[in-house]
């Protein structure tokens, strides 16, 4: 393999890592902020327990977050240096300013949250996380319009003598169509992986120890069930109407992806969404296909008869514009992902919809019933759809960008560094993936552990920030 | 001053700051191992710098993106020359990272003891591998007519560069030290402060033959003013130390490392990246963004950065009380 192939299968594997944090954080921290809020509200002893248990769990998953965030800022620079000098001009002010808005809001504000429950009065320190939680959503912005440029390029000009793109409209780059329809798909898709959390873990503590439900616990999982299953809900259906938005901007500004999406290879109009096909391995010859008439001219377009292009149609455009060469992206795995996002994000409403009804009107579904023991496997289940979700519509996004890293200007083989050898990111490679997947089992074997735990102590924090100079710290490491 | 000078210093303060904070917490992280007795003391180290650690380290994150938005060719050529420099680092801040946050999880003997060694390691590879690469900046690199790395890991790691981390080093453990013993109570103060003024005396051997070198190869009068008073603020600091003056003492060290990181940027000035071969040479002008960007990112940065520094400055203080033993929860 070339450093090239070593480099790309890199990014890939540290971004898609990456991005299972992210997602839960984002999701989970809004979560932990409601609760918290709901406690302070209501001083109801049961509100502050759930924020101690999803508060622990977030951190569990923040760390991995952070850390393998600063991979991905490096890497740009390391394994993509012609990229990096191409796009620097324009791509790197968003990336600078994420950091500088964002990243010491949350990191600053999360330190005071983590460890200030007995420096701070509790309505500042109910502030501090929703800081941190905005930061979040703050910094998913910065970053999403770095990527949208990569998608649709705008706001820059191209200067022949430094060889280089050039930011000619910043506030063209902020407000590139894509990242209005990215941003809220993305943070509404965050969302379904923090309430599914929620609910999938409440559900199984429930279900599993049904003295949580009404005993000790006094409902409280219950509660919580209830919240994330309705946070689920209601951003999947922001998820779906924020990406009906995104699908006709990608047919306007990126029509090969949308063609590779559906396997389109010819005109058509009216054009029929393809639900299912079973053909050869290259897509080329459908041997089985269920086709929805005129959906894909109404998901691209907003009508019911409007033309999608094919890829035959766009390859030899593009030809024209570009020179010979191969612009369709790989289209098995541009269908595939895409179908595949779409039907994990809508089972997984499904199964919260179902759960809901389960345990409508202070009802439990027992374990010794056969649809109660179904429905802990789906609890467990529940959280990974999403998640898994947000996995394939990145690598649907990025691979159906490709040949592009910079679309229409910057190919994914002229980006990568000269002066890096094919064996040093084989040797990195290596390295990342195997102390990330020591890693994955950690983290995952401590939340699980955590869960099994269950709710701990309320443990009600001083109303006023403590003076007693030998009193314990309210937490440690 | 020009908007490439302006970004050339912004950058320079950014590094430095990163340098100061996270200069402690490197220290920190590998006394826990030198200095602490036990369990307790060092969960006491541990957290000295739980609440801040994440936001210094935000500095270098902002630091690299500054590079990348305002240097694009700086940012380019420097982390694909330093790539296994980069990738030991980038290792080492994960395993530590994760190390904190996950230490205290549980209780048994070995989970503790394997993230005692990540936090140890964690700390201490960055601590020496900085020193080495910036020194190896201002020595400079093989660099071809495309400002593409030609060299090897050997030419990173020239005598030079290898005292550079030597440095960084025996100043983070001495600046962490002096941070314990400014932060804590108790026995583990006192004995933060000797271990401080041992690794000072050896900090000070290396720095003094680190800020001669520095400035006799430049001889620039910037650069043996900075080196000076980077050489007077350490020994200041070691004198507060000895007289138990533990506030002073960190300002020493803390100035002592901004002094160090000026003379070494003040070294590299018009240079960002200078080549060791007739080509390739990177400058604040050849290496920069267009005057547009640079322009909005000087107001985003006028706009921002003194917010920035306002609420760490405030984490700082909520967190201002010192810590012992007998605050550490069972």
């Amino acid at each position: 393999m070339e450093a090239l192939d070593i480099a790309r299968w890199q990014f890939g594997i540290t971004t898609v890592y990456h991005f299972f944090f992210v997602p839960v954080t984002i999701g989970l921290i809004f979560l932990v902020a409601i609760l918290q809020t709901f406690w302070h509200r209501t001083g109801d002893e049961r509100y502050l327990r759930l924020t101690r248990f999803f508060g622990k769990l977030f951190l569990i998953n923040f760390a991995m977050g952070i850390v393998t965030g600063i991979v991905q800022e490096f890497q740009f620079g390391m394994n993509w240096s012609d990229y990096s000098r191409f796009v620097g001009d324009v791509f790197g002010a968003p990336l600078a300013i994420e950091g500088l808005l964002a990243f010491f809001m949350e990191s600053t504000f999360l330190g005071l949250w983590i460890f200030g429950w007995d420096r701070l009065k509790p309505a500042i320190h109910l502030a501090t996380i929703w800081i941190a939680a905005f930061g979040t959503v703050l910094s998913a912005y910065f970053i999403l319009a770095a990527n949208s440029f990569m998608q649709n390029p705008v706001g820059f000009a191209f200067n022949a003598e430094s060889g280089r793109a050039e930011l000619t409209d910043f506030m063209a780059v902020m407000t590139n169509p894509v990242v209005l329809a990215t941003f809220p798909h993305t943070i509404f898709a965050c969302f379904m992986v923090g309430g599914a959390f929620v609910a999938g873990v409440s559900l199984w503590r429930m279900l599993r120890h049904p003295g949580d439900d009404g005993g000790d616990d006094d409902g409280a999982f219950r509660t919580s069930f209830r919240l994330g299953a309705v946070v689920l809900l209601v951003a999947g259906l922001g998820t779906m109407i924020s990406g009906d938005f995104q699908g006709k901007v990608m047919t306007e500004v990126q029509p090969m992806k949308m063609a590779a999406a559906e396997g389109l290879y010819e005109d058509e109009a009216p054009a029929a969404f393809s639900a299912l096909t079973v053909g050869t391995l290259d897509g080329s010859e459908p041997l089985v296909e269920i086709k929805i008439p005129h959906l894909l001219s109404y998901l691209g377009t907003g009508t019911w008869d409007g033309e999608i292009r094919g890829i035959n149609s766009l390859q030899a455009e593009y030809e024209q514009l570009y020179g010979p060469g191969d612009y369709a992206p790989n289209i098995p795995v541009t269908y595939w992902t895409f179908r595949a996002m779409i039907t994990a994000g809508g089972v997984s409403m499904l199964l919260a919809t179902w759960m809901l009804w389960a345990t409508r009107g202070g009802r439990s579904p027992s374990l010794s019933t056969f649809s109660g023991r179904w429905m802990l496997r789906w609890a467990v289940v529940l959280p990974l759809l999403p998640l898994a979700a947000n996995s394939f519509g990145w690598i649907f996004t990025e691979m159906g960008r490709q040949p592009w890293l910079v679309f229409g200007l910057l190919p994914t083989s002229a980006g990568v560094s000269p002066s890096v050898s094919a064996g040093t990111v084989l040797f990195s490679l290596i390295g990342f993936t195997a102390l990330y997947g020591v890693l994955a089992v950690i983290e995952v074997k401590l939340m699980l552990r955590t869960i099994r735990t269950g709710l701990p102590a309320a443990d009600p924090p001083p109303t006023e920030p403590s003076h007693d100079p030998d009193a314990p710290l309210a937490f440690a490491y | 001053m020009e908007l490439t000078t302006v970004w050339f210093v912004l950058i320079a303060f950014l590094w430095t700051g990163y340098l100061v904070l996270e200069g402690f917490d490197f220290g920190v992280g590998i006394l826990t191992r030198v200095l602490a007795r036990d369990d307790r003391e060092r969960r006491v180290l541990l957290n000295t710098i739980g609440p801040v650690w994440d936001g210094n380290e935000v500095w270098l994150i902002v630091a690299g993106g500054a590079t990348f938005a305002a240097f694009p060719e700086w940012y380019a050529t420097l982390f694909s020359a330093y790539y296994l420099p980069l990738f030991a680092i980038l290792v080492a801040l994960i395993v530590r990272a994760v190390g904190f946050e996950y230490r205290h999880k549980r209780t048994d003997d070995a989970w503790k003891r394997g993230w005692d060694h990540a936090i140890f390691w964690g700390s201490a590879v960055p601590a020496v591998l900085w020193g080495v690469a910036l020194a190896g900046l201002v020595n400079g690199i093989p660099l071809d007519a495309d400002h593409d790395f030609v060299g090897s890991v050997a030419d990173l790691l020239t005598p030079y560069a290898l005292l550079g981390g030597l440095v960084t080093l025996s100043v983070f453990v001495t600046h962490g030290a002096f941070f314990i013993a400014l932060k804590t109570v108790g026995d583990i103060r006192h004995r933060a402060r000797a271990l401080g003024l041992r690794w000072g005396a050896v900090a000070a051997v290396a720095a003094v033959a680190f800020v001669g070198w520095t400035a006799a190869r430049d001889g620039d009068l910037a650069v043996w003013v900075a080196g000076g008073l980077a050489a007077l603020s350490f020994v200041a600091g070691m004198l507060a130390a000895r007289s138990g003056r533990e506030g002073w003492a960190f300002t020493g060290t803390a100035l002592a490392i901004m002094g160090v990181s000026s003379m070494l940027f003040l070294a590299l000035f018009p240079d960002v990246v200078p080549s060791t071969l007739a080509t390739g040479t990177l400058t604040t002008t050849n290496a920069a963004s267009t005057p547009y960007t640079l322009e909005i990112m000087t107001w985003v940065a006028s706009a921002f950065t003194p917010i920035v520094i306002g609420y760490q400055a405030w984490s700082y203080w909520v967190f201002r009380r010192r810590i012992g033993v007998h605050h550490i929860p069972a």
